[in-house]
């Protein structure tokens, strides 16, 4: 009886998003300088590189906040247009914000809940009135909402206005207002930044578990280089908007131009 | 012995079961919150579910006297799991969740268990760290899912698994299952609970039937519970109150079992169920005190006048209302009033608006806080116990409550105080044995079955209550003769909420010294009040002023403890605050926290030296263990101080010509 290591146990499926050349300017910046890379369905998919490589550039762009001047994304095989932000969430792509954005006066159930509001289609009638289609749909998104709250442990704050909150407990009501949209893909920006040993480790355990029960597929941002080898199946590394590595997170470490961009180069 | 009861009754906790769910089928058994809601389970539901467990242990191959360990908080599936052994013919034996791996190996090494029922991945981790530690280990089986996909499942199943194997087989097995149902006797083992270990290794107390259900049979009928008792299960299930209150009496008078949705919501959970008997230690007492306090502190003027106004009245009428004693209706009517307006609401938001019988015991709990609670007209009472004795030896009727006794034998035990001034009892719920350990057991129960408490104590003349003063083998001799008690003194230096723990030396020396562990409650808000500014609790425990208030303290308890001529010699006369707080983890206390003194006595040697040789100040480095197993070392300058000393009062003389 020993805990299986390997990755390959977890179901790892085909492409799921697929982006193609992508550049993206602003004004005379190249932020993003022709990178390609693919997201495969069920696995965690890291992002790094050194402060102003472009990562949460990348991270925007695969959000739809910002539209790439050149380069394709695709989508489970089509590709996608450009999209508002709330086309790109029906789509299944959820987030966290590297600063936090919650609403400080909601309590933590309300503001995971607002992560189910794609979920709610009842007519504007149903809702003021709180009947028919309305009431049903709030039960079963806030058994829903209690899922979450029971898996991230934090049954305890169920209550509580979030303002009120320590950090790292924020960062975990984003991690369930993200999940709660049931997303395809879960985009995590720098979800460790700023916490200490005990809270990364909660978090890795999270965002592990998350991939391991619900199968969802994660791409995240991080600039802990022991968080993202330990967590994730394949790595992109990226410097000066263009991308210096790509692979499994041993390749990666081995990978001569990503050590030099991390620790400099040797100018003999 | 006949292996059946005395009067025709169930003979088993399954045999209680089936009983149950033939006369209460529909009422709640057990209640959890879970996904925010509460669940509840009817007895029909709890037995169809446990008689599923059952007959899916059998079908893994659990054999008649096999040991099932259960490792995991208060929930539902871990109260069946053990009923489902029992039905096996299987021993539960259910271990403590924050107990470390190597704590663990040891009981599961010693009582050679088969099957381990773990409540989640980070049990389930601990067992397999154990690994070769308890060989006999064949199948792990989990309540909580998450986490446990990648696991190899070759001996290993989530309890649902079990169960629903369980129903599929129920054809094959259930024959052979009610054999075993039937099979138990009055005199098989029904739990095995390992006790904390003050001292050395943990021994496997062997609980029998017997001992269980004549034990709950007595004192349910000594508070009358009823099958519409509620009461909140969350202490350790390891630890045997639990045992008796959630098991025992709760399958004996039939009432609900409520789990809380998890530690952190133990209090949220406690005000929605609003239990109607409840067990606490007197640390949860004291912490709720403290908390109402403090917030009192940071009230508005006119509700902080109200509320002294209120308590002040309550604690004058408040006790004599409880025990029915004469009160005028001027002062019934002012009471009703604070009923309306304080003692009403205070009580819903502790959640003992229904308490009917409360009882807290494992540590004295000071005369101040006990008065708080019966004042608010909850009936509040002490019992004092152990695990070999199933809990109960001695408990308070109604009526006879008082913070300074432990009450009177409950029904069924017999009591005899030793020369030495040990206190020995003899009761239907005696245990059998310690298991593999026939040592020990003789050593602790003679052949005539009195058992030795350990504690020292004495009858109270004329009301014939029981008055615990020490652990026997504590109580020792200063250098020049003197009665050395520490736990006394600690008792009263704890007593103020400033004060966490204390350690008393004096054991053989010229006079007594002593550790201080400040409440970081407590404390952290006095300081806020007062400007204090503090980086750390070393910091906080070093600060002059926290050292000036706990001299007050400590002066205080001098002079009372002066008072008492047999004890006088125990006043402390220098001490100083631990720049840590004392911990389980660092093996400086049993899980159930209480101190171990001569583990102290040797890791803060250097302290103890510097208390006795008249130093100012001593520098010092501790190891710390942390949550996750790794150590580390806090190196800290302490101070001593001296505290005043008083004069022995003379004793006093009875009037007389």
């Amino acid at each position: 009886m020993t805990h299986d290591p390997t990755p390959d146990a977890r179901h790892i499926g085909p492409v799921l998003m697929d982006l193609k050349n992508i550049t993206l300017r602003f004004g005379g910046v190249t932020a993003i300088k022709d990178i390609s890379f693919d997201i495969r369905e069920g696995e965690i998919r890291a992002i790094i590189g050194p402060n102003g490589a472009g990562k949460s550039s990348m991270l925007n762009v695969i959000s739809g906040f910002y539209v790439p001047q050149e380069g394709e994304i695709w989508f489970e095989g089509k590709r996608r247009p450009a999209m508002k932000p709330y086309e790109v969430a029906r789509l299944g792509l959820a987030r966290t914000f590297q600063n936090i954005a919650l609403f400080d006066g909601m309590s933590v159930l309300d503001n995971i809940m607002t992560g189910r509001l794609n979920k709610m289609n009842a007519p504007l009638w149903s809702q003021a009135l709180w009947w028919g289609r309305a009431e049903r749909e709030e039960v079963e998104n806030r058994a829903q909402v209690e899922k979450i709250i029971d898996f991230l442990e934090i049954q305890n704050i169920r209550k509580t206005p979030v303002g009120r909150l320590p950090y790292g407990l924020k960062k975990r009501v984003e991690l369930a207002r993200a999940l709660a949209a049931e997303p395809r893909i879960l985009l995590l920006d720098e979800p460790m930044a700023g916490m200490n040993v005990e809270e990364k480790e909660d978090m890795c355990r999270f965002i592990l578990d998350v991939n391991d029960e619900f199968g969802t597929t994660i791409a995240l941002i991080e600039h802990d280089m022991g968080v993202v080898m330990d967590l994730s199946d394949r790595v992109v590394v990226m410097d000066y908007g263009k991308k210096i590595g790509d692979g499994t997170p041993d390749e990666v470490r081995n990978n001569p131009e990503v050590i030099s961009a991390y620790l400099g180069v040797e100018h003999a | 012995m006949q292996n059946q009861p005395d009067r025709s009754g169930p003979p088993s906790i399954p045999a209680l079961l089936a009983r149950n769910a033939a006369t209460w089928g529909q009422r709640p058994a057990y209640r959890e919150k879970e996904f925010g809601i509460w669940q509840s389970w009817t007895w029909a539901q709890a037995a169809e579910e446990i008689r599923a467990l059952a007959l899916g242990f059998l079908h893994m191959g659990l054999a008649p006297g096999d040991h099932v360990a259960i490792i995991g908080r208060n929930r539902p599936a871990h109260y069946w799991s053990m009923v489902a052994a029992q039905m096996c013919g299987a021993v539960p034996v259910p271990l403590y969740q924050d107990a470390v791996v190597e704590e663990m190996a040891y009981v599961l090494g010693h009582c050679g268990a088969r099957f381990v029922v773990c409540g989640d991945q980070e049990q389930v981790d601990k067992v397999l760290e154990v690994g070769a530690g308890a060989p006999k280990i064949e199948q792990i089986i989990y309540t909580d899912k998450r986490g446990m996909r990648k696991y190899d499942h070759s001996a290993m199943n989530a309890l649902a698994d079990v169960q629903a194997e369980g129903r599929a087989a129920h054809q094959r097995h259930e024959e052979e299952l009610d054999r075993r149902i039937a099979a138990l006797g009055y005199d098989d083992t029904c739990v095995m609970l390992y006790t904390s270990g003050t001292t050395g290794k943990p021994k496997g107390v062997v609980l029998s039937n017997r001992n269980i259900i004549e034990t709950a049979r007595n004192t349910c009928a000594f508070d009358r519970l009823t099958e519409a008792e509620e009461v909140l299960a969350y202490l350790p299930m390891a630890w045997v109150g639990d045992f008796i209150f959630s098991v025992g009496q709760a399958y004996w008078a039939g009432f609900t079992v409520n789990c809380p949705e998890s530690a952190q919501t133990m209090m949220t959970d406690l005000r929605e169920i609003g239990p109607t008997y409840f067990f606490a230690p007197p640390r949860v007492f004291e912490g709720q005190l403290t908390s109402v306090m403090i917030r009192m502190e940071d009230a508005g003027r006119i509700k902080r006048g109200l509320f002294h106004h209120a308590m002040n009245l309550a604690r004058r009428i408040g006790p004599d209302l409880l025990d029915g004693k004469p009160v005028g209706l001027l002062d019934r009517l002012r009471y009703a009033l604070g009923d309306l307006l304080v003692y009403g609401p205070l009580k819903n938001t502790l959640g003992y608006s229904r308490i009917r019988v409360g009882y807290t015991a494992g540590e004295a709990i000071g005369p101040e806080i006990f008065d708080f609670y019966r004042s608010l007209g909850i009936n509040l009472k002490q019992l004092y116990g152990q695990t070999e004795a199933s809990v109960f030896i001695t408990q308070q009727p109604d009526g006879q409550v008082r913070s300074d006794t432990v009450g009177v034998p409950s029904p069924g035990v017999e009591l005899k105080i030793a020369d030495s001034g040990e206190v020995f009892y003899r009761s239907p719920g005696t245990f059998v044995e310690y298991f593999n350990n026939a040592e020990s057991t003789a050593s602790t129960k003679d052949a005539e079955g009195w058992v030795a408490t350990g504690d020292a104590g004495f009858f109270e003349e004329g009301s014939g209550h029981l008055r615990i003063i020490d652990r026997a083998k504590d109580v020792g001799r200063m250098a020049d003769g003197r009665m050395f008690a520490p736990k006394y003194v600690e008792n009263k230096l704890k007593f103020y909420p400033n004060i966490l723990e204390a350690v008393v030396f004096g054991a053989g020396r010229g006079m007594c010294t002593a550790f201080i562990n400040i409440d970081l409650t407590a404390v952290g808000n006095w300081a806020e009040r007062n400007n204090i500014a503090y980086a750390s609790y070393q910091e906080l425990a070093g600060h002059p002023q926290v050292y000036a208030a706990i001299r007050e303290h400590v002066e205080a308890v001098n002079e009372s403890v002066a008072a008492d001529p047999m004890l006088s010699g125990c006043q402390i006369h220098r001490f100083l605050v631990l720049h840590k707080e004392l911990d389980p983890d660092d093996g400086e206390m049993t899980r159930t926290r209480k101190v171990r003194r001569n583990i102290i006595a040797e890791k803060y040697a250097d302290l103890i030296a510097a208390l006795y040789d008249g130093s100012e100040q001593v520098s010092t480095r501790t190891e710390v263990t942390y949550e996750d197993g790794r150590k580390g070392e806090i190196r800290a300058t302490l101070r001593i101080e001296d505290a005043r000393t008083f004069p022995t009062a003379e004793p006093q003389r009875v009037a007389a010509e």
